[in-house]
Parts: C-alpha cells; structure tokens; sequence
C-alpha cells in the first residue's frame, strides 16, 4: 500500500511495473531516494557522466504548492551546466530589486546584481514543481541519448539495512512489495527523512518559536517585479513582518510571521487568511483587487543538521541532511549544490578511478556549507524575529537610521541571499601560486564573464579541465584545456587581477581547485592527485 | 587601533552635560532607543572590529 501524502501538480514518472519486482533482487550502484530537486539533479549528472542511476518516489511527481520559489544564480549555473538551465530562466521570473520597509515607510532598496556579464540573474522567481519538472524534461533527453538513468514513481521504501559495502532497500508498490540492493544510496527525502529516521541518526539544531502564514494569491496586479518585505508592517493582521514576490503564471507569494502562540486551524481558515490578503493588498493599491487563494500553508522551522552527511554507503544530501529558515533561499539552493558537489565525486568512485574516501569529501565540505547557511539563517532570523526587549530595541534603532543613512543599510537583516561557499583550506584544493583576485581563489565556485559573444560558463565543461587565460599557445596537457587567448575585460579582472596570463585548474562541479602564473605539468598533476585525494598515499 | 581607556574628551563635564540633556524630556522607551542608535552611530564611526570587540569586553567587565 503506498499512501498519497499529497497532491501532485504534475504527474512527471507515473507508476509503471518493472520485471524486478517479481525477478531475482538486482544490485544497483546508485538508488536515490526521494525525486525532489536534489534528488533528480543528483540523477541527471550521474546520468549524463555515464553512471546508472535509480531514483525512487513515493508520488509520481511534484508535490502541489509553489514550495521553495527562490533560485540562485548558483543553482542555475548548475542548471545550465547539466543542460536544464534555460527552460528555468525562460519561465522564471527574473527580480533583482528589493524594497525593505518599516511600518509606512520605506527604508531603502538594493539591487543584487548590480554587476555586468553574467549569463544567468541573481535570482529567479520559480515554483518548485516547474523546478522539478524542467529537472525529469533534461533527465528524459539524457536518457533518450543513452543516460542510464531510471525513476520509479510510486515506490516507497519501507525499510533500510545496511552493511559496510551496500544497502538492502524494502519497497513497497501499487503491485506489492520487492527488495533491491545498492552500492551506494543517496537519502534525499527531505526534512522529514524516514530514511534518516530509519538509522536512527539525529538531526539536532535550534526551533525557532514562529510561525509563518504562506499565502500564494493569482491576480494580475501591476506590482513591480522586486522582492518587498516589511518590518512591522503597516496593515491589520500581518504579523511582525510581511514579504510580498512575484512568481510566474501571476502568482503572488505573501508571507505574514504570526507569532508562536496561535491556532493553526483557525489561522489557515480561508475565510481569515483572505482578511489579512485584503489588508495588505489595499494597502498598496487602495482597494482589493481581485485574486484567488492558490495555495496556502502555515510553516514552523528549525535550523539544523546531520553531525556527518556520510554513514557508510548511505550518504544524505539536501533537507535530508540540514535545515534552514527560509529567510535567504537556501533550502533547495543549497541542496542542489549537495548534489553538485556529490555527483561528480560518486561517479569516479563508481568507475573505479577515486577512492570511495573521496566521498567523505563530500561530507565534510557540504557541512560546511551548511554551517555557513544555518549561520546566516539564524541570523536573519534574529533580526526579524528580536528574542529579547534589547534586541528588538537594537532592530529598531537599525531601521530608524538606515531610512536616513547609508550606514545602518547593511545591518538590516531580512535574509542574506544564497550565494555558494567558498572551501577555503579544505584538503582538496590548492594551491594558490597567482596573486590572484580573491573571488576567484581556489574553493570558490567558478563566476561567471563574458567570452566572446557569449559566457565563460558555456566554455566550462562537467569533467576536469584547465582554464589558460591570456597565454599564447595553449599547454598541451592530459586534461581538456579552455583556452582564452585574449580575455575581455570583465574575464580580466575576475580571473587575472595583474597577472598578465593564469591557468585554473577546476572540478568537474566547476569549483576551482588551484592556479598559477604559468604552466607546469608536475604541478597540474599533483594538484590533480590532491583534488582526487591520492596525495596521500 | 586599540581601545582608549584614558581620558580622551576635552571638557569631560561638558559632554556629560550634552550626553544627558540628548535624553531629556524622553521616557525609558525613547531613551533606550536613543541609546541605541548612539552605540551603532559611534560604532560605525569607529569601525574597526577589534576596537569595538575591545569596548564590548570593557563595557561587559565593568558591571558591578
């Protein structure tokens, strides 16, 4: 019996019987279990390096509700390098102004990508089962051109063993139960993570005492496209504070903080909700314009995480492994970097070419990364949310002087948007030999500037390569090279500084791993030998 | 920079004297709020971390 848990907006693998339900138990080296937007990017890199991968669900599709709305620029360069970018951006709402008010007034406003030469936003507006179904469209091109990749819609996995070199996985169907076995599992079923519940493993962090009122209205209004987010807002109703955004297909997403002490049935009756929708719609237009209630939630949140992503074979990836307020978009964000970092490590242990120690990498450097989002969520969250008297009197003063100075602007705190950490002094990288500028410096994601008539990032690959900027003639390595013999100007100042030439050495999740003034084979090959975690033999 | 702690303000009674008339006619609430947006004024001003890391560990160790 596999229980509908939800709706689904889209129906993307429906159930369909396998002859390994009634055959032999089959070994896969890869079973991903839960095909949300970290599950199904872990499947489509994997799928397109040639690695077998199953993903199982117990839906067969996206869950209904626009869910996370929010992806980075980031998240789309990982998009774009696993070919699923542009449909993204193409029905995304592109936003990069926000407006933070105080009561009536407005405070001041930010532009977030306030830079030239980027292919993709800052951020898109985008619900969550579009995200996921853009996600199965690339996951079905790759698999009509070979990826041996597979999803299995209503398939529940009821039990887990595990053993020092493989998984035994129970799975229950429409048609009846059946076990499969796997090399390597990947847990990405969220939040709530059975699987982690399953093991037994703890996922301890911080409650925070809120709740929040998701409302997601359709109308046509002609709101600007920009982010507004209030502080103590001015209409009857809203709570401490209200976040107004746009997404696609005329939807709006408002948000009212309500407090902790309150009826959550009463709060979600229609009736009720529509009250405060009314209240702030008005407010801004001076009547209520017409809309519909598309889809409304009430949400609580904790900021925590796994002690370690990696338990033997099983490793965790996304809500599964850490939790964040939502204030920044670095849930699903972050989530889809777990995947961009563990996809190209867990296929080269597949093929036999790394060590399965490379995956413990992976572990250490997504912890960090989600200790870097608990910091800054945390941190909004107590600027939005002040727990003492001092603290909401620090808050105030904050927004009393950032309305008439420059100053306090960056004090005001209503979510610090995501943006990939950089792995500094992590083992794998390095070294640093350019005096180089230090957004590019080895553990720091790859940024984008323009190229020709187009980006560095369509030049950029999903393998190991070499970026040689501004030398003659290319290095003639064993690796792919990209060479830029003339890099513009933009290109020039992210990746040279004053150096006149510099090689990159990059991961295959186009993180950097180190650079250098000029060429030498030995020091590309012991770099190499690092970033795969042999140097130490 | 490291933290001043001797006398650095010329006319010490007359700032005194400025510092309280600033809170005069205010109740608790306003002075408090008044306060605080003195300590981010004066900590933009000086903006070095260490110095203002230095005032906190001060300001923490002189409560009696």
């Amino acid at each position: 019996m596999v229980a509908t848990r939800y709706e689904t907006a889209f129906k993307l693998y429906p159930y369909e019987k396998v002859a390994a339900q009634a055959g032999p138990v089959v070994r896969h080296p890869v079973v991903i279990i839960g095909g949300g937007p970290v599950g199904l990017a872990l499947a489509l890199d994997l799928g397109r390096k040639g690695t077998p991968a199953l993903v199982l669900d117990d839906h067969d599709g996206a869950g209904l509700g626009s869910k996370a709305i929010c992806f980075a620029k980031r998240t789309l360069d990982i998009a774009h390098r696993l070919g699923a970018g542009r449909p993204m951006v193409d029905k995304g709402v592109v936003w990069n102004v926000g407006r933070v008010f105080h009561g009536e007034g407005q405070v001041f406003e930010f532009d977030l990508l306030p830079e030239d030469g980027h292919r993709n936003p800052g951020f898109i507006n985008l619900q969550q089962p579009y995200f996921e179904r853009f996600l199965v469209d690339a996951i079905r091109e790759a698999q009509a051109a070979g990826a041996p990749t597979e999803i299995r819609g209503r398939n529940l996995v009821t039990d887990i063993e595990t053993f020092d070199d493989h998984a035994i996985l129970k799975i229950d169907t429409p048609d009846g139960p059946y076990t499969l076995e796997a090399d390597w599992v990947v847990a990405c079923d969220g939040a709530r993570s059975p699987t982690r519940d399953r093991m037994g493993l703890s996922f301890d962090g911080r409650v925070f005492e809120d709740n929040f009122l998701i409302a997601d209205v359709k109308m046509k209004a002609d709101f600007p496209t920009e982010r507004w987010f209030w502080f103590q807002p001015p209409f009857e109703g809203a709570g401490q504070s209200a976040l107004l955004h746009k997404q696609p297909d005329d939807i709006w997403r408002i948000d009212f903080q309500l407090g902790w002490d309150i009826d959550r049935d009463a709060e979600l009756d229609p009736d009720r909700i529509r009250a405060r929708v009314d209240a702030m719609l008005s407010s801004q237009t001076g009547k209520v314009p017409d809309y519909e209630l598309e889809w409304t939630s009430i949400y609580t949140f904790q900021c925590r995480r796994m002690k370690t992503f990696r338990h033997g074979p099983v490793l965790f990836a996304g809500d599964a492994a850490h939790q964040v307020s939502p204030f920044g978009a670095r849930g699903a964000n972050s989530g889809v970097q777990d995947a961009d970092n563990l996809g190209w490590k867990l296929d080269l242990v597949c093929k036999g070419k790394a060590d399965q120690s490379l995956l413990d990498s992976y572990a250490t450097e997504r912890a960090f990364g989600a200790d870097e989002n608990i910091l800054n969520s945390s941190r909004a969250t107590d600027f939005m949310t002040p727990k003492t008297e001092i603290s909401q009197i620090f808050r105030n003063a904050v927004l009393d002087l950032a309305g008439q100075h420059a100053f306090a602007r960056p004090l005001v705190n209503s979510g610090r948007l995501s943006v990939p950490c950089v792995y500094d002094d992590f083992p794998h990288f390095g070294p640093d030999a350019l005096n180089g500028p230090a957004r590019t410096r080895p553990g720091a994601a790859c940024t984008d500037a323009p190229v020709e008539n187009a980006f560095l990032l369509d030049h950029l690959s999903d393998g190991f390569m070499l970026l040689a900027l501004g030398f003659d003639t290319p290095p003639q390595d064993a690796l792919p090279v990209v060479h830029i013999a003339a890099p513009s100007p933009a290109l020039a100042e992210r990746y040279l500084g004053d150096a006149p030439r510099a090689l990159y050495l990059i991961r295959p999740d186009q993180h950097i791993i180190a650079r250098w003034p000029d060429y030498h084979a030995n020091a590309v090959t012991i770099a190499m030998q690092n970033a795969l975690g042999k140097a130490a033999r | 920079m490291s933290l001043v702690l001797t006398p650095n303000i010329p006319d010490p009674d007359g700032f005194y004297d400025e510092l309280l008339a600033a809170h005069e006619g205010l109740d608790k609430a306003q002075s408090d709020a008044l306060n605080a947006r003195l300590i981010l004024l004066l900590a933009n001003h000086l903006g070095d971390r260490d110095t203002l890391r230095a005032a906190l560990d001060a300001a923490r160790r002189a409560a009696t």
